[in-house]
């Protein structure tokens, strides 16, 4: 009689799964999100969902120059990426990536107008160790705030984004010459302080920085005695202290070394990349890194998997747009419907449901 | 200064207010039950495209259309469609038990995706029809207190705005009189203080929070309607400047200590800073370019908007630093809560 007292569904968390279990459910969601995402397209456009996919990857990897751009967006991602997992696995919020690239990204457009007489190499070197003080700098900030007083993290970060959003909008000006609201190319004749082309292919620089961050801090969380402070802390604040760690200090550093990274992001983009600063050099990377990072538990390998699915997407969307004569936000849409479906599932990774009447059975195992 | 360039510099600060008024407002009532809710943004943007489409496709297919239905029409279609980004954000972070900050911002990203994309597609989806534009709504949206308006500097002041910016002020105090004087207002906030009491009373946290969210998040959306059918006159634009809007209605939260009577002149001082650049003397724009070595007074336009954030950001500090009774922050903000966890 008093089955009728039980609710219809338990939820019980499961011990661990086997690796292979977890990725199964992940990619499941994952093509239940296209599914999905087939179907809004196909509800809203009447193109059929398959051509459309078939467009998306012509988008991203249809030429070897797009192939290239996808490589070069994907290695930018990814490098924000890990500059946030070290941040996020100690669960300080880091929402201020956003600002710390564009603070990068602004101090290496400085070099690259003031320090034009330099030489190559030597300005590269320049531009990268300032980047990395700037953006370390502007993740500082919020770091001895929360340090000290507990200040919270998640939306000190977010304001620090348009201060920093308002300061390049103000040098953006500042360094106009033609009332444009633009600096336009910076050294468009001499490529001063442009990555230069290795192997005589452009992205190589890019790729070997970002790959060697990406490394770097791989065996940084998984070996390094730093690594195994930022997981206590990110664990119980309390254990940590009680474990005899400088909570404060664990803080202060991880967020100098996340900030730096993301930082150093901005100078891929702007000397690397884009040649160019403006508001928008970012481009809300700094939010969707944060998702990258969390859905790869800060896993290098998977973070790289992880932005190249995105990326891929987001160029896949830029192709349907000019194809089928859409709207190029389509592919945030898309974004957000697999995002969505990636979140949910990890529930069914850490927890399984048991359905009334069948605890019996369970127990009995 | 001008008496006119004042007023006018009002008139702007009280229309910009409302916007970030009503997204604070819905935001703090999701807050005090413990779910930051980072999709505020997202929120905004789907009131915002969801009033816009219903509309124009009323107005494209009606050949008189009812001011009456497209009142009704604009504002039912934003809420529901708010309160649903809400309720995805409810359902993965509650019932799903996913990160509250990762799936906020998820629904950002989602939310300005399907907002920019039909916002940019409507007209073709409706067999290109030239410029996207309801102008029987937004005049609906536009209508002043007939009278009132032509009553001089005052009218001008108080009485030129539409229905909606007043609504936001009445919001504002129902919200804060449901949050402090009622018994389900003190349910809420015990949600949001500690949700294991709060569950050990007696109350359904998961129900709290829930409904708090998907209502919050209706209002936020409100913000997002006023924009598209006030603020830029029933059209639409491009320009993320919905979603830098979202931000600030997430720092007015915490500008106003979680208090919605505070939203409604904090969002005003908000909307003054906002303006500073258009309407602040011009002798003393001067001296404070030059002081920065300036050339062009043009340039401290960009310093004056920071003005907002950097405010938010002395508050968010003084109040941790304090750490006194008056600090309103709901202490579960941002933690998620299970039962069997504890």
């Amino acid at each position: 009689m008093n089955k009728n007292h039980e609710p219809l569904i338990r939820i019980a968390k499961r011990d661990a799964m086997v690796w292979w279990k977890a990725y199964l459910i992940r990619i499941v969601s994952v093509i239940l999100a296209l599914i999905v995402s087939a179907v809004v397209i196909f509800s809203i456009t009447k193109l059929n969902p398959f051509a459309v996919y078939g467009s998306m990857y012509r988008g991203a990897f249809g030429t070897t120059g797009k192939t290239w751009n996808t490589i070069r967006d994907a290695m930018i991602l990814l490098c924000i990426s890990v500059g946030l997992a070290p941040a996020f696995k100690m669960r300080f919020w880091n929402i201020g990536a956003e600002g710390q690239i564009l603070i990068g990204g602004l101090v290496t457009a400085a070099c690259m107008m003031y320090f034009k007489s330099m030489p190559t190499v030597l300005l590269l070197i320049v531009m990268f160790v300032t980047s990395c003080i700037a953006g370390a700098l502007w993740g500082l900030l919020p770091a001895i705030f929360k340090a000290k007083w507990n200040t919270n993290e998640t939306l000190f970060t977010l304001m620090m984004n348009y201060v920093a959003i308002y300061l390049t909008s103000f040098f953006v000006d500042f360094w106009d010459k033609k009332q444009s609201h633009s600096v336009g190319i910076i050294n468009l004749d001499t490529g001063k302080g442009w990555f230069p082309r290795l192997f005589g292919e452009q992205y190589i620089l890019n790729v070997i920085i970002v790959v060697l961050l990406a490394a770097g801090m791989y065996f940084y969380l998984k070996i390094s005695k730093h690594g195994y402070e930022i997981a206590v802390v990110g664990e119980s604040e309390n254990t940590a202290r009680y474990a005899g760690i400088n909570v404060k200090k664990v803080i202060i550093r991880t967020m100098l070394i996340s900030g730096a990274i993301c930082g150093i992001a901005g100078f891929v983009e702007v000397a690397g990349v884009s040649h160019t600063i403006s508001t928008s050099t970012a481009g809300g990377r700094g939010f969707t890194a944060i998702i990258v990072a969390w859905l790869a538990k800060f896993n290098s390998l998977t973070m790289t998997l992880i932005s190249f699915l995105l990326v891929f997407l987001d160029k896949g969307a830029a192709q349907i747009a000019s194809d089928f004569n859409l709207n190029e936000y389509a592919s945030e849409m898309v974004t957000g419907i697999i995002l969505f479906f990636i979140l949910g599932s990890e529930f069914f990774i850490n927890y399984r449901l048991i359905l009334r009447g069948k605890h019996k059975e369970v127990a009995a195992k | 200064m001008t008496l006119s360039s004042l007023i006018s510099w009002i008139q702007g600060a009280i229309i910009f207010g409302t916007v970030i008024m009503y997204g604070s407002i819905g935001e703090t009532l999701t807050e005090k039950s413990g779910n930051l809710n980072l999709g505020v943004p997202g929120i905004m943007y789907l009131g915002g495209i969801a009033s816009l489409a219903s509309t124009f496709m009323y107005e494209l297919n009606v050949p008189n259309p009812n001011p009456v239905i497209c009142l009704i029409l604009a504002m039912v279609s934003a809420f529901v469609a708010s309160a649903l980004g809400g309720l995805i954000y409810s359902f993965l972070t509650i019932t799903l038990r996913a990160n509250q900050n990762v799936t906020g911002l998820t629904l950002t990203i989602f939310g300005s995706g399907v907002a920019n994309f039909f916002g940019g597609s409507l007209n073709k989806l409706a067999g290109g029809v030239g410029q996207i534009s309801v102008p029987v709504t937004s005049s609906v949206f536009r209508t002043n207190i007939p009278g009132l308006s032509s009553m001089g500097a005052v009218g001008k002041i108080f009485f030129s705005y539409g229905f909606m910016a007043y609504l936001a002020i009445v919001i504002a105090i129902v919200s804060q009189y449901f949050l402090s004087k009622t018994k389900t207002g003190l349910n809420l906030r015990a949600v949001g203080e500690n949700p294991a009491t709060a569950d050990a009373a007696g109350i359904n946290v998961t129900r709290y929070k829930y409904l708090s969210t998907c209502i919050g998040a209706g209002i936020s959306g409100m913000g997002g309607l006023f924009y598209v059918m006030d603020y830029i006159k029933g059209t639409w634009a491009n320009d993320g400047s919905i979603e830098a809007l979202g931000w600030l209605a997430v720092a007015l939260v915490i500008f106003t200590n979680w208090k919605p009577k505070n939203a409604i002149w904090g969002s005003y001082l908000f909307g003054f800073c906002y303006w500073l650049y258009l309407y602040l003397p011009s002798s003393i724009s001067t001296k404070l370019a030059n002081w920065f070595g300036l050339a062009k007074t043009a340039h401290m336009q960009n310093l004056y908007n920071m003005i907002p954030y950097i405010v938010t950001i002395v508050v968010l500090v003084i109040t941790s630093c304090r750490k006194n009774k008056k600090s309103q922050a709901p202490a579960a903000l941002g933690l998620p809560y299970f039962r069997e966890d504890r």
